[in-house]
């Protein structure tokens, strides 16, 4: 008799949940949503741009050709160049590849993972521990952790970047460490909340039950739970961080030039608008735009499908 | 009464062959389908089943709330002779609150929590009816006073939150009845209620149907709370009608085998373990989408099912005039399920078994307290200083209980049943007190206590759908106990957990399942084989089966028993459900606010001399038998509160036996009562001598039998 419950529960064939499975699960979700997709391939021309970018362009991103500055687009140059006759097409997609593909550390010496990406993830982590210890422990615990965060929170993110940038001093690590910086409080803000709801729920019982350590609680019971706020709050502050890596650079607090920077591009090309060749200036404009605009959609279609799953 | 006389005829509403179905992105789902009733002034049409079986559905197709994807395909519903289908949703606005009005589940939802209590219901009358303010405001008072609500004058000026549940849902029917409405349509309205409170609520539906003459329809999944309240009853399976008729010839005779499944998987108050056995219903209610369109639609389930059940949806069968089910055997069922009729439990019983263990003893409370602090947002207590309140939510509480027994614990919400555990596991600090477990302290709390400790105590919880991790498999939800507390080697862990879910009848190939793919029985199960694995002596179990549907329940508390007696583990087992307690345990602790009021063998407490509490709290529980005389002992007032607890014995503002005692009880309000210890091995902490209390009759007649 007690086994009669599951006798007519119809046995449907599964295979084990594997990694395809759970790719796909979340992919179909995604192409149910217009937005998401648009945003989606937006951001992968640029991913893969980025990646591939030594193969798309006969030039270096600091080849000088003396004898054509401040070109239109031509056959030769199909973005044009800039005004030391850099090919443009050729710094837009090594730029892209600082943001999205590789962190370099020195000269010789890089990271894979864009500059904009570790500046979330770093942030993410920090931010992700702080807000579960606040959300989980409470009381004085959460209390000053919580206001420490809201003074950094206090303090206007641009003048807090240019804080940190100017203390410091412009390079690809300093440019993560800031974002870190800056992104962490709202990051942390996050998770708390999401960890203060998660924490009451039966099963955290059952492992407070079971005596399992806090940490192990915090990190594996809750934070899994999380994650999917969490995965579309990162996609958009990589969007930000994107917007903050331009902010520095155009303000030349970024990367140190001669690299290829769209920020320090901007600024550059700038200068030349009047006069005739408005190339330079608007072309990482339209990169930046359509990279950040494309990681908003894929956030926002993403985060309307998952709720209407729930 | 004004237009009501209107109508010639004394039905209010007829729904004929009504038909709902919702729209999805995979076409038309059928929702409702082929259900047909009557409902008469001053009369109570109850609708039961299980959760998704269509009862709210027909409650929102009569008043067309059934959204934008909803649409009633066929079939009429007649209200007072005019016909409700096709109807805009203007000319309905006319008749929702004036002529037809709806209770809901949860008062707190159902007013608005930032306006005055007075405001909203005042609106009712001038929203529909040209009414001056102030002759509303009058009208509303002696509505309140009718819904026996006390100071009612002040009650209309205050916020919803800061009256209780009771008061609320007293408040909502009140709201309901101001228009004098034909038709009043009660969707679970005492679901969410404690069950004293919901007692007397029923009381007052019972008074006002007379007094008002409406028509009543009363959707509850409760098969007692439907007994108590009905003259007429049907069942809903599936989004059909399965059975129709009058209540107390359901009751008596049931003809389909849903409704029989449902009377046999519910305990009848008094009836033990020993005693009796529960028939679960196996399988579950199957989602709109799944439903057989050439079947019966409960032959999935059923257990008499035969070729004949297959070919065809069964249309009804008349038993006798008034009483018709929806099966080709409901007049010979009889003879194709006996399952009513042999209840009763012929086998030896194991409690000898059980109370050779009885000398030795596994945990005992001596004189626990669990206060919480309260936390005030005044300055003062912000900067430590000035007084600390305390709400005492455990406060005094003794108790032993022996190995392989089973400790049921009951008491209204708020009583401190569930902190009393959580003092026990370790999840709240204990104040004071003494509590050993095995003979070791066990003050502490869970995380300063040795391994051993803690894989020797483990809980089932309450709500399945946050029982389980989501983020996880089941298969390792059970393996983390096991590697945690090392109850098999690393190789073996993946077979004991199959040991696991085999023990908790349930397949290997759930192993792989994730908690979303499992239905909430289910889920519960997997809850138990969790607490299971790490082979605890002692499980505690904090209202394991009243989130479940009945039918599950059944399933959920025979394979609980099963489990005690194969792996012999002690149980505490909360609920407030008096029937099930009763039925689970061997001892029973009755508790209020913090104190227990009454412990003893279970059959001892279910029988005089009774505490006064105790007696009004069985009093209360809903019967699923429409003919049993059942005492009428109501409670006034609220619990009060547990940060203030009254002096002497703290049952003294609602105790309803102070009139026994000499000078009304003055006793009580000074004193704290003393234990007294009847001759059945029960103690009543009461100022009443014994001998006074054993001359208080039994509350239900059927609970002296069974004992």
């Amino acid at each position: 008799m007690a086994t009669a419950e599951q006798a007519t529960v119809p046995i449907t064939i599964e295979a084990k949940p594997g990694i395809f499975r759970r790719l796909w699960a979340g992919l179909s979700i995604l192409f149910a949503s217009k937005i998401a997709v648009v945003g989606l391939v937006l951001v992968l021309f640029w991913v893969f741009v980025a990646i591939f970018a030594p193969l798309l362009t006969p030039y270096t991103p600091l080849e000088q050709d003396w004898k054509a500055p401040n070109q239109g687009p031509s056959r030769a140059h199909i973005l044009g160049t800039d005004e030391l006759g850099r090919d443009l097409w050729a710094r837009m997609i090594y730029g892209a590849r600082v943001v999205l593909v590789i962190l370099p550390i020195s000269e010789n010496f890089w990271l894979p993972g864009g500059t904009a990406i570790w500046g979330v993830i770093v942030a993410l982590i920090i931010g992700a521990a702080l807000g579960l210890m606040g959300g989980y422990y409470g009381g004085w615990i959460d209390e000053i952790i919580m206001r420490l965060l809201d003074a950094m929170m206090a303090i206007p993110i641009i003048l807090l970047y240019m804080i940190i940038m100017a203390a410091l001093g412009a390079s690809a690590f300093n440019v993560v460490l800031a974002m870190t910086i800056v992104g962490t409080p709202g990051i942390a803000r996050l998770v708390r909340s999401l960890t203060m709801d998660i924490r009451t729920r039966e099963y955290i019982r059952a492992a407070e039950t079971r005596g399992e350590s806090p940490w192990f609680i915090m990190f594996v019971e809750i934070l899994p739970n999380a994650r999917g706020p969490i995965i579309i709050d990162a996609m958009l502050r990589v969007g930000y961080a994107i917007f903050a890596m331009g902010t520095l650079g155009f303000l030349g607090l970024g990367i140190p030039p001669p690299s290829p920077d769209w920020g320090s591009m901007v600024a550059k090309g700038r200068e030349f608008i009047l006069s005739g060749s408005p190339w330079a200036c608007l072309w990482p404009c339209v990169a930046i735009a359509t990279l950040v605009v494309g990681l908003n959609l894929l956030a926002d279609g993403l985060r309307e499908e998952s709720m209407r799953y729930q | 009464m004004q237009d009501s006389s209107a109508s010639t005829s004394n039905t209010v509403l007829e729904v004929e062959n009504l038909q709902i179905s919702y729209e999805t992105r995979k076409g038309d789902v059928e929702a409702i389908q082929g259900v047909s009733f009557k409902v008469g002034e001053a009369e109570t049409v109850g609708l039961v089943g299980e959760s998704g079986c269509g009862k709210s559905t027909i409650a929102f197709g009569i008043v067309n709330f059934l959204g934008s994807n909803g649409k009633i395909v066929g079939g009429s519903i007649r209200f007072q002779g005019k016909e409700l289908v096709g109807r805009s949703q203007e000319e309905l606005k006319e008749l929702r609150g004036d002529r037809i009005s709806m209770v809901f589940q949860d008062p707190m939802q159902a007013l608005n929590p930032s306006v005055q209590l007075g405001e909203q219901l005042a609106e009712v009358l001038t929203c529909h009816k040209d009414i001056s303010q102030k002759e509303a405001w009058e009208r509303c008072i002696q509505m309140l006073k009718r819904v026996n609500m006390p100071d009612v004058e002040n009650v209309m000026i205050r916020y919803p939150h800061q009256i209780s549940g009771g008061q609320q849902q007293r408040i909502v029917i009140a709201m309901a009845m101001l228009n004098n409405p034909a038709l009043i349509i009660m969707d679970e309205p005492t679901t969410a209620l404690d069950v004293t409170v919901e007692a007397a609520v029923l009381d007052l539906l019972e008074e006002l149907k007379h007094d008002f003459n409406a028509a009543n329809i009363f959707i509850t999944h409760n098969l007692g709370v439907v007994a108590r309240v009905s003259d007429y009853l049907c069942v809903m399976y599936a989004g059909q009608m399965v059975e129709s008729g009058p209540i107390k010839d359901i009751f008596r005779n049931p003809r389909h085998p849903y409704t029989r499944g449902l009377l046999a998987c519910v305990p009848r108050l008094g009836e033990s373990k020993e005693s009796s056995v529960l028939h679960p219903i196996r399988g579950r209610v199957p989602p709109p989408a799944e439903r057989s369109k050439t079947e019966c639609i409960f032959a999935p389930r059923c257990e008499f099912v035969t070729e004949d059940c297959r070919k065809a949806r069964p249309g009804f069968t008349e038993i006798i005039p008034g009483h018709t089910a929806r099966c080709i055997y409901a007049l010979d069922i009889e003879d194709h399920s006996p399952a009513v009729k042999k209840r009763r439990k012929a086998k030896e019983g194991p409690a000898p078994v059980q109370t050779e263990a009885l000398s030795e003893e596994l945990i005992s409370f001596d004189k626990l307290k669990v206060y919480y602090p309260t936390e005030s947002n005044s300055l003062v207590s912000l900067l430590g200083l000035g007084e600390k309140k305390y709400v005492k939510a455990v406060d005094d509480v003794s108790l032993r209980v022996a190995k392989g027994r089973t400790l049921g614990v009951v008491g209204e919400s708020g009583c401190g049943k569930s902190t009393l555990v959580k003092g026990l596991i370790g999840l709240e600090a204990v104040t004071g007190g003494d509590l050993e477990f095995m003979g070791f302290d066990a003050t502490q709390r869970v995380t300063s206590r040795d391994t051993k400790m803690i894989k020797e105590m483990q809980m089932v919880f309450q709500n399945p759908d946050s029982t389980l991790n989501p983020s996880y498999t089941v298969g390792s939800q059970i393996a983390r106990p096991i590697k945690r507390f090392k109850t098999a080697p690393r190789g073996e862990v993946k077979n004991e957990v199959i040991k696991l879910l085999k023990a908790v009848r349930l397949p290997p190939t759930y192993y792989d399942r994730l908690p979303r793919q499992l239905s909430g029985g289910e889920k519960q199960r997997v809850g138990i084989a969790r607490a299971l694995a790490s082979r605890p002596d002692l499980i505690v179990c904090d209202e394991p089966v009243s989130a479940l549907d009945v039918s599950v329940q059944a399933a959920v508390i025979n394979l609980l028993l099963e489990i005690q007696q194969v792996f012999g583990s002690s149980m505490i087992f909360i609920a407030h459900d008096l029937s099930v307690v009763r039925y689970f345990s061997d001892d029973i602790a009755v508790m209020y606010l913090g104190h227990v009021v009454e412990i003893g063998p279970a059959d001892a407490i279910y029988m005089p001399p009774y505490h006064p509490y105790t007696e009004a709290l069985l009093s209360a529980v809903p019967v699923p038998d429409p003919e049993v005389a059942q005492k009428e002992l109501r409670l006034s007032g609220n619990v009060p509160s547990a940060l203030d607890p009254p002096s002497g014995c703290v049952f003294h503002t609602r105790c309803p036996r102070r009139n026994m005692l000499s000078e009304d009880g003055n006793i009580c309000e000074t004193e704290r009562p003393p234990w007294r210890d009847s001759a059945r091995g029960h103690r009543i902490l009461c100022h009443i001598p014994l001998k006074e209390l054993e001359k208080v009759e039994a509350v239900v007649s059927s609970a002296s039998a069974a004992a």
